[in-house]
């Protein structure tokens, strides 16, 4: 049940991209169409689940072992570059459809912030292996519903008449300010 | 000498990092529910940037080509990890207000674009002032929004009380959404400025190249406001054959973006 609780509030409560303002970037850069936001989110959920795994067992394997937790910033955003291009290759190799649908954004998320992001929070709440794997997967399903949602909108918006100045980027960012809004009321599921 | 002192000047006004270039936009919304956390994610950042430009700056000819960017990756995530600690030692309370968008500064699309376009190619000492220049734009642009956020927000600036006592204060603006909707209004004044200063002199306006992800961006909200301008200039003068061109090369930018 508190593993629920972690998926739920990294989900919906403490949405990454709407209350932690993480990957952002490719929150405004690949919402234009459904399906490509979802690609996205698919690879996000993809890469984020694994990197919470992975570092979190060289964290407690490695760095706590030998004392040097100090290094975990640098440690993980390598682990994370290196994984990445990692698992581009073995995807490329063993499941080519699966490559496919996610290879072209894969190299998109080397640099997105919300994957060192989770890997930080994992450490900074002491989690478990389990729950940082779960913690992760909640993330990034957090940012999958809301690059989907905000991509359905903007597919709608494309149609409406914007004052010229706030066409663009301004309309996409109120947009999220309102998602925002209403994924407060979510805090109510977790007290 | 004068070479430094237009560094810092076009740091701090015409290449401002949050109002012109629109960089590292994510610390930008975390950080400025409060004008004191503004100003100290911006001093953080400025200092992380010096020492990172001059570090960078002094090995440029030393780091080959292919590995660039991890290179200065662990350069900037080196400085990050001190900095870090001397505020968790010196200044816990920020150090607790900022809590993990002080690694994050990483990440941080100013660092790594001013290493990349900057430090490799210049001298220690004009790295450095770029450094000066672009830090202290970003920590002007993160204070005054943190303090038009807290002052609105909160009635208060540095945390004294400003506003009279019968000021209601809207409390939107401290919370996540008011930093979604003061950014949108930034980007429509900048898109505004950008869209009068292109009808008077008539001429096109440039459109950045930009792929996705924090570190790699040269502009993290551009394509956006390139696709309006283009959209709008379009709507506004463009024959059959110039709409039909840029047709295509949306189509191409389009392609560039998935790639």
């Amino acid at each position: 049940m508190n593993l629920f609780l972690i998926a739920v509030s990294a989900a919906l409560v403490n949405n990454v991209v709407l209350s932690q303002f993480l990957g952002l970037c490719p929150f405004i850069g690949v919402s234009k169409k459904v399906d490509t936001a979802a690609g996205m989110g698919g690879a996000v959920i993809f890469v984020i689940t694994i990197a919470s795994a992975v570092t979190n067992i060289i964290y407690s394997q490695i760095l706590v072992r030998f004392d040097v937790t100090y290094l975990q910033t640098i440690v993980f955003i390598l682990v994370i570059a290196a994984l990445v291009q990692f698992v581009e290759m073995v995807l490329k190799k063993l499941m080519p459809p699966l490559y496919k649908a996610l290879g072209v954004y894969l190299p998109l998320i080397t640099t997105n912030c919300a994957v060192l992001g989770v890997a930080l929070l994992n450490v900074q709440k002491s989690y478990g292996f389990v729950a940082s794997v779960i913690n992760g997967f909640g993330t990034a399903l957090g940012f999958t519903v809301a690059i989907v949602i905000m991509a359905g909108i903007r597919e709608k918006i494309e149609y409406n008449d914007i004052p010229e100045s706030f066409k663009g980027t301004p309309i996409v960012l109120l947009t999220a300010g309102l998602m925002a809004m209403a994924f407060f009321g979510f805090s109510g599921l977790i007290k | 000498m004068s070479k430094s002192l237009d560094c810092i000047k076009s740091g701090i006004i015409t290449e401002n990092p949050t109002f012109v270039q629109m960089l590292g936009m994510c610390p930008t919304m975390a950080v400025t529910t409060s004008a004191i956390n503004g100003i100290g994610m911006g001093l953080t950042t400025t200092v992380i940037l010096i020492l990172s430009n001059m570090m960078i700056s002094a090995l440029r000819k030393f780091i080959p080509d292919k590995v660039r960017i991890p290179a200065y990756i662990v350069v900037v995530a080196s400085f990050v990890t001190i900095v870090q600690f001397l505020l968790e030692g010196f200044v816990p309370s920020l150090y607790d207000s900022l809590g993990i968008y002080i690694p994050l500064i990483v990440v941080n699309c100013i660092i790594l674009g001013r290493a990349e376009s900057f430090a490799s190619k210049n001298n220690i000492w004009l790295s450095m002032m770029d450094g000066i220049g672009m830090g202290l734009g970003f920590t002007i642009g993160l204070t005054s929004i943190g303090i038009f956020r807290e002052l609105l927000g909160n009635g208060s600036v540095f945390g004294f009380n400003l506003m009279p006592s019968s000021y209601q204060p809207v409390t939107i603006l401290i919370l996540a959404p008011g930093a979604f909707f003061v950014l949108a209004g930034l980007v429509a004044v900048q898109n505004k400025v950008r869209l009068t200063k292109a009808k008077k002199a008539g001429s096109e306006i440039s459109v950045c190249e930009r792929t996705d992800g924090c570190a790699s961006c040269t502009n993290a909200l551009c394509s956006g406001k390139a696709y309006t301008l283009e959209s709008v200039m379009e709507d506004k003068k463009a024959t059959k054959e110039e709409k039909k061109a840029s047709e295509e090369k949306k189509a191409s930018d389009d392609k560039k973006e998935v790639e």
